[in-house]
């Protein structure tokens, strides 16, 4: 961090963080103006970690692609391949098995439950607790162990394929799953004695980076974000793939737009998400993981875009297609692209430490934002 | 590794101990005697501080081995920095692309002799998934810094990036910086540190 002084006012002060800074959650850069300790003006810099996927993706066929779209949002790696394979399937009209379906929603629902546990230990960090980060790190290896067992990679899983999943479910899979839920209930409640009623905690959230709904909408600010602000948002609702629609859930909205509210948000979401993987853990239907597809997939003429619900929102692959093997352009809508650019409308006026907080309740991963 | 100076005794048949000289017992206390170079390498080697440096997705793989289960304070090394004045060694997790390429240099030379590097996972060894079709990306961040242990993975496991760990204490403890050494692939930490230390 350095300061210079703007030429325009001498009272303002222009303040960088990043792109090595700890709360910056990766290598995100922030210009930031201040009057004081107030915030004037936040202008985020990108591309410290652009890494060209959507170009990559051009030369790669389209069982490779998706492999590189682990590594954008990483803590949401399998829902990014979920949405990338229902692209290939809806182009080429794919029926996938409902055993394929369904585990590919509990996937989903864990990776969910393990990045928002990320985030309550990450947002904890910023704020000032070093506690809950060692708590939830204890919860997230038992996720990880599962996907690990079933999919053979603790983090970047590649799991997903056009037309199913790559292998069956591993024999464990559901006892370990069993084990996970009822572990997990009883810390969840944990979680709540820890942050949600801890009055420090909601000094520093509550009335703090304040995102009206009409605004979430106008910046495209989706998953928690948008629903914290009172926009149902939820993809899985709104227009659901997979077996979403025979669920059970309810979609976790709060009116307050602060960051307590985006908080809450997420902590209803782990329980709803848990009421899903109950749902299915026992209903798990017998047949194949995998629908007979070709060797080599081409994909018709013509453009296709689907959308899925990662942890951070919502999540759109729209792929040009020439007629050819590789794709003619592929277009990535990332959902912390959207939720970063109303950093700056919600950060303005409050105090450089409320800034932490706000960056925090965003859940920004910047693999994601940059691609 | 062959260097005499390791020599530890061991005369009542005892296991080596990790400290590489002599302890003197005298009563009312002792004497240590050894070379200043090795008592030095010793030390270091057990407290490096790594500077958090996390660019992708390794970064969560390092925060895994920070966290209860893998617990990285066992070797000395959980005092993670964010300022580069104060860090021993750079663990670069994740992939380094052209924008951030000066700035890795700069972070490096702003650090502290003695430095080290670690280049964990497949992005900071090569470019890993990112080297074809890429404009953007560095391949391998040994062409900005110089790289003392490389990790593969993508990303690796806690226990590679451990194993990274005291592979760059082992580096330390055989000697000077640059030095060739044979890593033994199935090395276990304490047999291996015995054998550094006794020669």
């Amino acid at each position: 961090m350095f300061k210079e002084v703007l030429a325009e006012d001498q009272d303002c002060l222009t303040l960088n963080v990043g792109p090595q800074h700890p709360s910056t959650h990766g290598v995100l850069h922030l210009v930031i103006t201040l009057k004081g300790e107030t915030i004037l003006r936040v202008d985020p810099h990108l591309g410290y970690i652009h890494r060209s996927i959507e170009k990559m993706c051009e030369s790669l066929s389209y069982r490779q692609f998706i492999y590189v779209t682990s590594r954008m949002d990483y803590l949401s790696a399998h829902i990014n391949n979920h949405g990338c394979a229902l692209c290939v399937e809806k182009a080429l009209q794919i029926e996938v098995p409902q055993r394929a379906q369904v585990i590919r929603v509990l996937m989903d629902e864990l990776t969910r439950i393990a990045s928002h546990v990320l985030w309550w230990g990450a947002m904890a960090m910023d704020v000032g607790a070093i506690t809950p980060f060692f708590h939830a790190f204890r919860e997230r290896e038992m996720i990880n162990e599962i996907m690990e067992e079933t999919c053979g990679a603790r983090l970047t899983m590649n799991y997903m394929v056009p037309g199913g999943v790559m292998y069956d479910l591993h024999p464990n899979f559901q006892r370990r799953v069993k084990q996970f839920i009822s572990f997990f209930k009883s810390k969840l409640n944990e979680y709540d004695e820890l942050l949600t009623d801890n009055i420090i905690f909601k000094q520093r959230t509550q009335h703090i980076g304040v995102l009206r709904r009409e605004d979430a909408i106008s910046f495209g600010a989706t998953g928690p974000v948008g629903r914290g602000s009172g926009w149902a948002c939820d993809v899985r609702k709104r227009a659901p793939y997979e077996c979403y629609h025979q669920l059970q859930f309810e979609q976790v909205v709060e009116q307050a737009g602060d960051c307590y509210a985006r908080y809450l948000v997420r902590m209803g979401e782990m329980r709803q998400s848990l009421s899903i993987i109950e749902q299915l853990i026992d209903n798990i239907p017998s047949g194949d993981y995998q629908a007979k597809t070709k060797a080599v997939l081409k994909l018709p003429k013509g453009e296709y875009y689907s959308r899925v619900e990662t942890a951070r929102g919502e999540f759109g692959v729209y792929i040009v297609s020439d007629g050819g093997t590789t794709p003619y352009r592929i277009k990535f809508r990332s959902p912390g692209f959207s939720n970063l650019s109303a950093l700056d409308h919600m950060s303005r006026g409050h105090k450089i430490g409320d800034l932490v907080a706000i960056m925090g309740s965003l859940d920004l991963v910047i693999p994601d934002i940059d691609r | 590794m062959t260097d005499s100076a390791h020599q530890v005794p061991d005369a009542q048949g005892k296991a080596p101990d990790p400290f590489p000289g002599q302890v003197v017992h005298t009563p009312g206390g002792g004497i240590l005697t050894g070379a200043l170079e090795d008592v030095i390498n010793w030390a270091r080697s057990n407290s490096l501080w790594p500077l958090v440096f996390g660019t992708s997705c390794c970064a969560i793989e390092m925060m895994s081995t920070a966290s209860a289960k893998y617990d990285w304070s066992r070797f000395g090394f959980e005092v993670a920095r964010a300022t580069p004045r104060q860090a021993d060694v750079i663990i670069i997790a994740g992939t380094i692309v052209n924008k951030m390429a000066p700035v890795l240099r700069r972070l490096y030379d702003q650090m502290a002799d003695p430095k080290y590097v670690i280049a964990m996972g497949a992005c900071a060894t090569s470019g890993g998934p990112f080297f074809y079709n890429t404009y953007s990306v560095v391949k391998g961040a040994d062409h900005v810094i110089p790289v003392d242990v490389y990790i593969a993975g993508c990303p690796p496991r806690p226990e590679a990036l451990l194993h990274g760990l005291l592979t760059l204490q082992k580096k330390i403890l055989a000697g000077k910086r640059g030095e060739k050494i044979v890593i033994d692939r199935f090395w276990t930490p304490s047999a291996e540190v015995d054998t550094a230390l006794s020669g």
